[in-house]
C-alpha cells in the first residue's frame, strides 16, 4: 500500500465547501448565464412536437435524398422514423433530438471560435488541447454532479454536460482543418493584401469546412450517446425511457427506447456525412488530400 | 536609355540578409563573424536564404534573379512585398521603405503597388478561374461587373477562353500557372513579381509567353522583378540578370555582360551550355569608328543569330541606332571570337 503521508480528509473537505460556497453565491448568476440555452432548448422541443409528424418525416427523407441522390438512405430514414411513431416514441424522440440539436448548436458557438483562435496560437493550443482531453475522459458523473448542485436537477445540467462532452471534437477537427490549408494559398491570398478577417472567412473556412462538418457530425454522435446519462437528471426523452426500462426491469420499453436512439443516430449521421461528401467533392478537395 | 541622369529605381535592395532558424540575430552575428553557412547550418541548424544582397531595379525594366533550386531566389522575392521579414537590411519600393510600413499601409501597398505570380501557383481551390484571376481586384474593392470583365480579358489573354467556370484542379499544371499569371496582370500594378511564372508551361507556350511578357512591358513600362533557373530564360527577357548563389548575388549585369565576362567558374558553368549566338547583341561586339555605310544593316539591338545569315553575301554589315544612323560595323570574325570565347576545351 502506498504510505499514507497525506490526510486527504481536509483537501476534500476544502473542495466540497468550495462548491457549497459557489452554488450559494453564485449559483444564481449560472442560472442567468445559462437560461439562454433552456430558452433554446425549450423553444426547439415546442416546435418539433407541434410539427406534425408527417412533416418531419418528409422533410428528413428529403433532406436524406438530397445529400445522397439515391434511394437507399431515404428509405432506411423513412422506415426507421415510422418505427418511432409506431412504437409510441415520437415525442421522447422529439425531445431527444431537440436536446442533441441545442447541444450541438451551442458546440458550434462555442468550438468554431475556439478551433480558430488555437490554430492561430501556439499558446493558446497549449492550453486548450490538455483541456480537451480532459474533458473527454474526465467520467461525465464527475462533472454532473457538481453542475446539478449548482442548477438543481433539470434540463439545463443535461445540456451541459452534453455540450461538454460533444465539444471537443469539435474544437480539435476545426483546429485541424484549418492547420491542413495549403501555407501557399495563404501566402498568395496574403501576398494581395487581404485582412486576417477575408483570409478566414474567404479562404480559411471554406476549405477547411469539410473537416470542420466531420467535425459538426462527430458532435451530433456523441450528445446522442449523452442522452441516457443526461435522463438521469432531467433530460427526459428516449433515455429516460430506457432509464426506467432498467428501473422496472421492463426489458421491452428499454431494447425499443434504446433503439429509437439507434435510429436517430443513424439519421443523423448519415445525413450529416453525405452532405459534407457532397461539399467535399465541390470544393475538389477529395481529391487534392491523397 | 532613361533620359534622366539619376536612375530611377524601382526596388532598391540594400544588404538584405535573411537567416532561417530559431535565433536569427545571434546566427547572424556569427555569420558576420566569419563562420561559414554550412558550418551554421550544421552546428545551429540556420539556413542563410539570403547574404548581404544588394540591388537596384530600375523603373521599367525587366530584372531577372537567376540561380540553381534552394539559391534563395523565393526568398529574395518574397522580400520585396514583404511576405518574409528580412533579418538585416533596407528594402525601398517606390521611395518607400518597406520595413516600416504598419499593417494596414502594408495592405494598401499589396492592392495597388506590387503583385506576384506564385511559383507553387497559390490558387484558391474552391473558386472557378475567373473568380481566381478577379481574386486581388476583390479585395482592392472593384466592383463585381468591373473585375469581372477584366478577369474574362486577361483569361484570354493567357489562352484560357472557355476555362472561365473550371475549378484549379481540374486544370493542368501549366494552365493553373496561366490563371496565377492573368490574376497578377489583371491587378495592372507598377511592379510585377514573378516566381518561376513560366517553369511549368512546356516549351511553345512558353516562349509565347515571354514574347507577351516583353510586349506587355514595352507597352505599358512596367517594372518586372523574374526569377527564374533556366539561364536561356533569363537571358531573352532580361534587361538586367542577377546570378545568385547560396543566397548571394555572385554577378549583376546585362545578358551580354554575364555571357562575355562571366565573373567566375560558377557562372561560366551556365554559359557554357548557353546558345550565346541568341545572347549576344551586336552593339556589343560591333567596331565602332568611322567607316563607310555598309549595304546592309540591322539594328543595334539585333542578336549574333539575326546577322549571321547576312554574312553569306556581306563582308561588313552596318550596325544602326535608333534614329537609323550607323553606328558601328560587324564582320564574321567578330561574332565568331564572341560566340568561342569560353567554349570548353576541344577534346
Ligand atoms: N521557411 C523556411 N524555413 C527554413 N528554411 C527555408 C525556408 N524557406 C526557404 N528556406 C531555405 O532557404 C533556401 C533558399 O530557398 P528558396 O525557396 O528561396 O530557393 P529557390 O532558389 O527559390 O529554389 P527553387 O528554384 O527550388 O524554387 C533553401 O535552402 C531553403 O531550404
Ligand atoms: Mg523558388
Amino acid at each position: 500500500m502506498f504510505p499514507d503521508v497525506l490526510d486527504t480528509v481536509p483537501l476534500r473537505r476544502a473542495v466540497d465547501d468550495a462548491l457549497e460556497w459557489v452554488v450559494m453565491h453564485w449559483g444564481g448568476g449560472f442560472e442567468a448565464a445559462a437560461y439562454p440555452l433552456l430558452m433554446l432548448l425549450n423553444i426547439l422541443e415546442r416546435l418539433l412536437i407541434a410539427t406534425p409528424w408527417w412533416a418531419i418525416i418528409l422533410l428528413l427523407t428529403g433532406l436524406a435524398w438530397l445529400a445522397t441522390r439515391t434511394w437507399r438512405l431515404p428509405a432506411v430514414v423513412l422506415v426507421g422514423l415510422v418505427f418511432i411513431g409506431l412504437m409510441d416514441l415520437w415525442r421522447d424522440a422529439m425531445a431527444t433530438t431537440a436536446l442533441m440539436i441545442s447541444a450541438t448548436l451551442a458546440a458550434i458557438v462555442i468550438s468554431i471560435p475556439l478551433g480558430v483562435w488555437m490554430a492561430r496560437s501556439l499558446r493558446v493550443r497549449h492550453v486548450v488541447v490538455p483541456l480537451l482531453d480532459l474533458m473527454q475522459t474526465l467520467p461525465s458523473f464527475v462533472y454532473l454532479i457538481p453542475t446539478v448542485m449548482i442548477f438543481g436537477p433539470g434540463k439545463i445540467p443535461a445540456l451541459i454536460a452534453t455540450i461538454v462532452y460533444a465539444a471537443p471534437p469539435l474544437v480539435r477537427l476545426t483546429d485541424l482543418g484549418l492547420r491542413g490549408i495549403d501555407p501557399a494559398v495563404m501566402e498568395a491570398s496574403r501576398a494581395f493584401g487581404t485582412t486576417p478577417a477575408q483570409r478566414l472567412l474567404g479562404v480559411q473556412i471554406p476549405l477547411a469546412l469539410p473537416t470542420i462538418l466531420a467535425g459538426v457530425n462527430q458532435t451530433t454522435m456523441m450528445a446522442l450517446s449523452m442522452v441516457v446519462v443526461a435522463s438521469m437528471i432531467g433530460a427526459g426523452g428516449l433515455g429516460y425511457q430506457v432509464l426506467q426500462g432498467i428501473g422496472r426491469l421492463e426489458v421491452s420499453r428499454g431494447l425499443f427506447a434504446g433503439l429509437g436512439i439507434v435510429v436517430l443516430a443513424i439519421v443523423f449521421d448519415r445525413i450529416t456525412q453525405a452532405l459534407g461528401k457532397r461539399l467535399q467533392a465541390r470544393i475538389g478537395l477529395a481529391e487534392m488530400r491523397i | 536609355m532613361s533620359q534622366q541622369q539619376t536612375a530611377d529605381y524601382a526596388i532598391r535592395m540594400r544588404k538584405v540578409t535573411k537567416i532561417f532558424g530559431d535565433a536569427p540575430l545571434q546566427a547572424l552575428e556569427m555569420l558576420r563573424q566569419g563562420k561559414s553557412k554550412a558550418d551554421l547550418q550544421s552546428e545551429s541548424g540556420h539556413v542563410v536564404g539570403l547574404d548581404d544582397v544588394s540591388l537596384d531595379i530600375e523603373r521599367g525594366q525587366i530584372f531577372v534573379v537567376m540561380g540553381l533550386s534552394g539559391s534563395g531566389k523565393s526568398t529574395l522575392v518574397r522580400h520585396v512585398n514583404r511576405l518574409i521579414d528580412p533579418t538585416g537590411g533596407e528594402i525601398e519600393v517606390d521611395g518607400v521603405d518597406v520595413l516600416k510600413m504598419n499593417l494596414a499601409e502594408l495592405r494598401e501597398f499589396r492592392r495597388s503597388k506590387v503583385t506576384m505570380v506564385f511559383q507553387k501557383f497559390g490558387l484558391l481551390p474552391h473558386r472557378s478561374v475567373i473568380d481566381n484571376v478577379a481574386y486581388g481586384l476583390e479585395t482592392r474593392g472593384v466592383g463585381k461587373a468591373d473585375r469581372m470583365q477584366a478577369a474574362a480579358q486577361w483569361i484570354e489573354t493567357v489562352g484560357l477562353a472557355g476555362y472561365e467556370q473550371s475549378l484549379p484542379r481540374q486544370l493542368s499544371g501549366g494552365q493553373q500557372q496561366r490563371v496565377g499569371l492573368a490574376r497578377a496582370l489583371a491587378m495592372d500594378t507598377d511592379i510585377i513579381l514573378m516566381d518561376e511564372a513560366f517553369s511549368a508551361l512546356d516549351p511553345l507556350i512558353r516562349s509565347g509567353m515571354q514574347d507577351q511578357l516583353l510586349s506587355l512591358q514595352q507597352q505599358l513600362g512596367k517594372t518586372i522583378l523574374f526569377i527564374t533557373h533556366d539561364f536561356d530564360e533569363a537571358l531573352k527577357i532580361g534587361n538586367r540578370i542577377a546570378v545568385l548563389r547560396d543566397g548571394a548575388v555572385q554577378q549583376v549585369g546585362r545578358p551580354e555582360d554575364i555571357v562575355l565576362r562571366p565573373a567566375n567558374a560558377h557562372i561560366e558553368e551556365f554559359v557554357r551550355d548557353v546558345n550565346k549566338a541568341r545572347a549576344i547583341r551586336v552593339r556589343s561586339i560591333m567596331e565602332t569608328g568611322p567607316a563607310e555605310a555598309c549595304e546592309q544593316a540591322v539594328a543595334m539591338d539585333a542578336r549574333c543569330e539575326d546577322v549571321l545569315p547576312l554574312f553569306a553575301d556581306h563582308q561588313w554589315v552596318g550596325v544602326l541606332n535608333g534614329q537609323g544612323v550607323q553606328i558601328g560595323r560587324i564582320t564574321a570574325r567578330q561574332v565568331i571570337k564572341a560566340l568561342a570565347r569560353y567554349a570548353p576545351q576541344a577534346g
